[in-house]
């Protein structure tokens, strides 16, 4: 009797340290599935969506002329909903010069330096996520396209790397929650799947708009290990990944997320 | 950039009970809060919030430190005759933006 219930107790440690199996197709939910009947009426509705206010931000941007160059986003880009339909969905995309993949807040400022010969924006500053947000939501339910270019493929594979590397004080990797865990809660809130569908977006607990890479680094020093540095490769490595395993899934951006 | 998002029917029907939404970008910092330095950071809120319409105070509300960044604020109201909504934010540091948004009853 005690002989088989130490048999049942280590088949159940065994399945229990599985190897994280990606979710299926199937079963890919949005982080706004698991929100709140109020919290979803926030995103939906767009005067009361405050992503709208960065998203507004950004419209302004787009066409104030900056830099040496004196040149506005929208002397070369024109209309951002034609020219900027559907680009969000792509990124992180490869870049030819650097030989490796940039996220969008990177090519804003690539932009910035090369064509309008201007400073570049820092990381998480409000004009930065304005116009990331605000050309982002040009691609607002299109579907994620990210990782399509073959370029990407050794990039892709370091970011899925990282995503199942146990790292930190914690021991953890991020599929030890977003891949075996995302249907439980963890201190009262639902883990969520970890698509990055709706960035850079509002998160009630920032109380401001936020970027993926904040997001990231908030979850590393979560399971307090050393958070990469903004804008380093191997956090766009991990944004590459997460977008081309949310591929098909609508983008959300300005999203709301408690 | 201070910018407010407004939602007001643009038509309703005399007797109409109509929802009037307001979202205002501000920080709402607390004053509670310290630096890495223990320096205290300056409270920094809006304090108050007043609806107008066709120029008679309709609805006002007092804001406090506990109120949430980018405050939303909606309540409702009877629409009587066609006429502008004017929305008026006041705070600290000289802080003061005005809205409007026009109405036609019929």
């Amino acid at each position: 009797m005690r002989f088989g219930f130490v048999i049942l107790m280590t088949g159940i440690l065994l399945a229990g340290a599985a190897p994280a199996a990606e979710i299926a197709q199937a079963e890919r939910r949005s982080g706004y599935s698991f929100m709140t009947p109020d919290t979803k009426a926030m995103q939906d509705d767009d005067t009361a969506n405050p992503g709208m206010l960065w998203v507004l931000d950004g419209e302004a941007l787009w066409k104030r002329k900056q830099g040496a160059a004196n040149k506005a986003c929208a002397d070369c880009h024109n209309d951002a909903s034609a020219s900027m339909e559907g680009v969000a969905a792509h990124y992180p995309a490869f870049d030819k010069a650097l030989d490796r993949p940039v996220d969008l807040e990177q090519r804003i400022n690539l932009c910035r330096i090369s064509h309008q010969q201007a400073t570049p924006l820092p990381y998480e500053s409000r004009d930065l996520l304005a116009l990331t947000a605000f050309v982002a939501q040009q691609s607002r339910g299109a579907a994620i396209e990210t990782g399509s270019d073959p370029q990407l493929e050794p990039f892709i594979a370091k970011g899925r790397a990282l995503f199942t590397q146990r790292q930190g004080q914690l021991n953890l990797g991020c599929a030890n929650c977003h891949d075996d865990n995302w249907d439980k809660r963890l201190a009262g809130s639902a883990i969520t799947q970890a698509h990055p569908t709706g960035y850079p977006l509002y998160r009630l607990e920032w109380q401001s708009l936020g970027s993926l890479q904040r997001r990231l680094r908030a979850c590393i020093t979560g399971i307090r290990a050393q958070a990469y540095d903004y804008g380093a490769p191997e956090l766009v490595e991990l944004e590459l990944y997460l977008m081309s395993r949310a591929r098909g899934m609508p983008v959300e951006t300005p999203a709301v997320r408690p | 950039m201070a910018s407010a998002l407004i939602n007001v029917p643009k038509t309703a029907k005399p007797g109409d009970i109509i929802e009037i939404k307001t979202l205002m970008s501000h920080i709402m910092e607390t004053g509670y809060r310290h630096t890495a330095t223990g320096e205290v950071v300056p409270r920094d809120i809006i304090t108050s919030f007043t609806c107008r319409f066709n120029g008679t105070e309709i609805f006002r509300a007092d804001l406090f430190p506990a109120i949430a960044a980018n405050p939303f604020i909606t309540f409702f109201t009877r629409a009587t005759d066609s006429g502008k909504f004017e929305f008026e934010w006041i705070g600290d540091q000289g802080f003061s933006e005005t809205a409007s948004a026009s109405i036609i009853v019929e």
